[in-house]
């Protein structure tokens, strides 16, 4: 049982809890507060002690919004946001009972009358900004890895295509999101129209700018991945006459999972960070454009709300990444390799 | 031209910067069904290619490999190997190990349980019943070689090519490898060709041992056959005159007429 846990925890990227579970098992007691105070004390104190230093530093700067915000101003509006976000979800929900309320009238007065449901046209809080944004970054992520794993693997497999496509591949990858967006933004208006748009053009436009930034690493890892199987593993399977499929499937893959996963990470990291600058430009409705639209308000709560969304993005980037990181290891065959 | 598995005068050139190196310069050599065969020579002499070549994991530049009237070029199962750093699948089990080499040679022809009965039984042979479910990273060095044999004999290979197989072993495991290696010899009675650079392991293994000439271009010196009785102990063979008279002359080959100033 006590196994399965610390297992769990292991996997889950929930190493800093292990100790109180070896604690709680009865496991020696100084030892585990050792472990303890040095997985989460330490880092404690460095965020105590970061705090601290905010707010001292915050106090001496005065900008035409008023003063730099500390932590305390930062927590009120986290505060605020949400509190926001309820009140809009309690107008909303006002507001679809009132139509429903409105119909079932209507019905009564006249079983034939014509009802609709009307969507409600709040402002997107801070909270629905948060989904887009993660919504966003998942469509681009998930497009630029369908197509960044199946190319490295077929150029990791064959030096001749890996010659071939490699100068491409080192001259986009450098290129900034910022670069690419206005291309993006015209053959997107160009290209998808649609009377009835299943997406709006914003998103479709920050997903594909998210997905040119973050194919680079996952194609380029998975490619050295592939091209540095051992030779042997291949030999094998030739002994074994498998197919080109059955190969990749069975030998290709597998072993290099690991070395595609450390691209995906990178990817998705590097995606994350260039959905933000994307969505303040191409203005999808998520936390870049937050960020952007409390610069353009400019109230003197506007940077602290803009630093509740820095924090956000640096807290959900981190999350992603552990999310990935405990993939990595479910996938992994190499349960005991160290993986950070 | 009858012989179970010819080489005729096999050559192999590899391109390098300064043109064409000749590794191997004219191999001839016929063996026969259920014959072991040793081939023994200083590291770097090319008998792993000669190997390769049989193995169809090289073609040769010139001649042949001939195997029951049907030249060989291309890998296939009926010449399983025994690779030296065993190349187990590090993320299948040593059952799914065996049971992958099995589903693709017999997947058609056999059902399910029958392919699961001969992998056990493949897994039984080599004695790794016990470990079936663990991966190779969790059993020993000589258990993986077990695992590698049995998955080579389980594709019933009509050659068994061994590369070095023991080599990455310590002495006492690669003994009680060879022991079994023997015990399964004649059970079954493959024909095999094994690389080896233990003189102690090629005349106790082997039936003939091909010893090798230096490179470049590099052929065979001698061929010596080894007519001790089997079963062959061992610690009986310790003593005997004639097994140290084989392994004399081998080593006479290795140590004085193909001296090597640097190993």
């Amino acid at each position: 049982m006590k196994d399965k846990i610390i297992y769990f925890m292991e996997t889950a990227g929930l190493t800093w809890l292990i100790p109180l579970v070896r604690l709680a098992s009865g496991e020696s007691p100084t030892r585990q507060l050792q472990q303890l105070s040095m997985l989460i004390g330490l880092p404690l104190v460095a965020m105590i002690a970061f705090l601290f230093f905010w707010h001292v530093g915050a106090a001496q700067v005065e900008t035409s919004l008023g003063q730099l915000p500390g932590p305390v101003q930062v927590w009120e509006q986290s505060g605020n946001l949400l509190d926001e976000h309820q009140a809009e979800r309690a107008r909303a929900d006002a507001f679809y009972e009132r139509q429903i309320e409105r119909n079932a009238e209507k019905l009564a007065e006249n079983p034939d009358a014509d009802v609709k449901i009307r969507d409600f046209t709040g402002r997107p809080t801070f909270v629905d900004q948060i989904w887009t944004s993660l919504f966003t970054v998942f469509v681009g992520f998930l497009l630029a890895t369908v197509i960044a794993v199946p190319i490295g693997i077929v150029s990791g497999l064959s030096n001749h295509l890996y010659a071939a496509l490699n100068p491409l591949i080192q001259i986009f990858k450098p290129v900034s999101p910022l670069a690419w967006l206005p291309i993006v933004t015209m053959v997107v208006s160009a290209v998808y129209v649609s009377s009835d748009p299943m997406f709006e053009k914003s998103f479709i436009t920050s997903a594909i700018t998210v997905m040119l930034c973050s194919l680079w690493p996952t194609l380029i890892n998975t490619a050295v991945g592939v091209s540095s199987i051992d030779r042997d593993l291949i030999n094998v399977g030739k002994v074994l006459r498998l197919s080109y499929l059955t190969t990749v499937w069975k030998i290709v893959i597998p072993s290099s999972i690991p070395m595609i996963f450390t691209g995906l990470r990178i990817s998705l990291g590097i995606g994350w960070m260039v959905l933000i600058a994307a969505e303040m430009l191409a203005q999808n409705p998520g936390l870049g454009k937050f960020v952007w639209d409390q610069f353009q308000n400019g109230s003197s709560d506007s940077l602290s709300r803009i630093m509740v969304a820095v924090l956000t993005i640096g807290l959900l980037g981190f999350i992603l990444d552990r999310v990935m990181l405990t993939l990595q290891k479910l996938f992994s065959y190499d349960k005991n390799a160290v993986i950070r | 031209m009858d012989s179970y598995l010819q080489l005729d005068h096999v050559s192999i050139d590899f391109p390098t910067a300064n043109g064409p190196f000749r590794a191997l310069d004219k191999i001839n050599l016929k063996i026969d069904k259920g014959e072991f065969v040793s081939v023994i020579g200083h590291s770097g002499c090319g008998k792993s290619t000669v190997m390769n070549i049989v193995g169809g994991l090289y073609q040769a530049t010139e001649g042949g490999v001939v195997l029951q009237g049907k030249e060989v070029n291309e890998p296939g199962p009926d010449r399983a190997i025994v690779f030296q750093n065993h190349a187990l699948f590090p993320w299948l089990s040593c059952y799914q190990n065996v049971e992958i080499a099995v589903k693709s040679v017999f997947g058609k022809t056999r059902s399910r349980s029958e392919i699961r009965d001969w992998t056990l039984h493949n897994l039984e042979l080599v004695k790794m019943t016990h470990a079936k479910d663990k991966l190779p990273a969790e059993i020993s060095g000589g258990m993986k070689q077990r695992v590698g044999i049995a998955r080579a004999l389980a594709m019933e290979p009509k050659v068994l090519l061994m590369d070095e197989p023991f080599g990455a072993l310590d002495a006492l495991t690669r003994a009680h490898l060879q022991d079994s290696l023997m015990e399964i010899q004649a059970d079954l009675n493959n024909t095999v060709i094994m690389v080896t650079h233990d003189v102690d392991e090629a005349v106790l293994l082997s039936d003939k041992i091909v010893m090798m000439t230096n490179g470049p271009a590099a052929t065979i010196g001698e061929i010596l056959a080894v007519d001790l009785p089997r079963p062959r102990a061992r610690l009986a063979l310790a003593d005997d005159a004639d097994y140290n008279h084989y392994r004399a002359a081998v080593i006479h080959f290795l140590h004085q007429k193909y001296k090597r100033d640097a190993a």
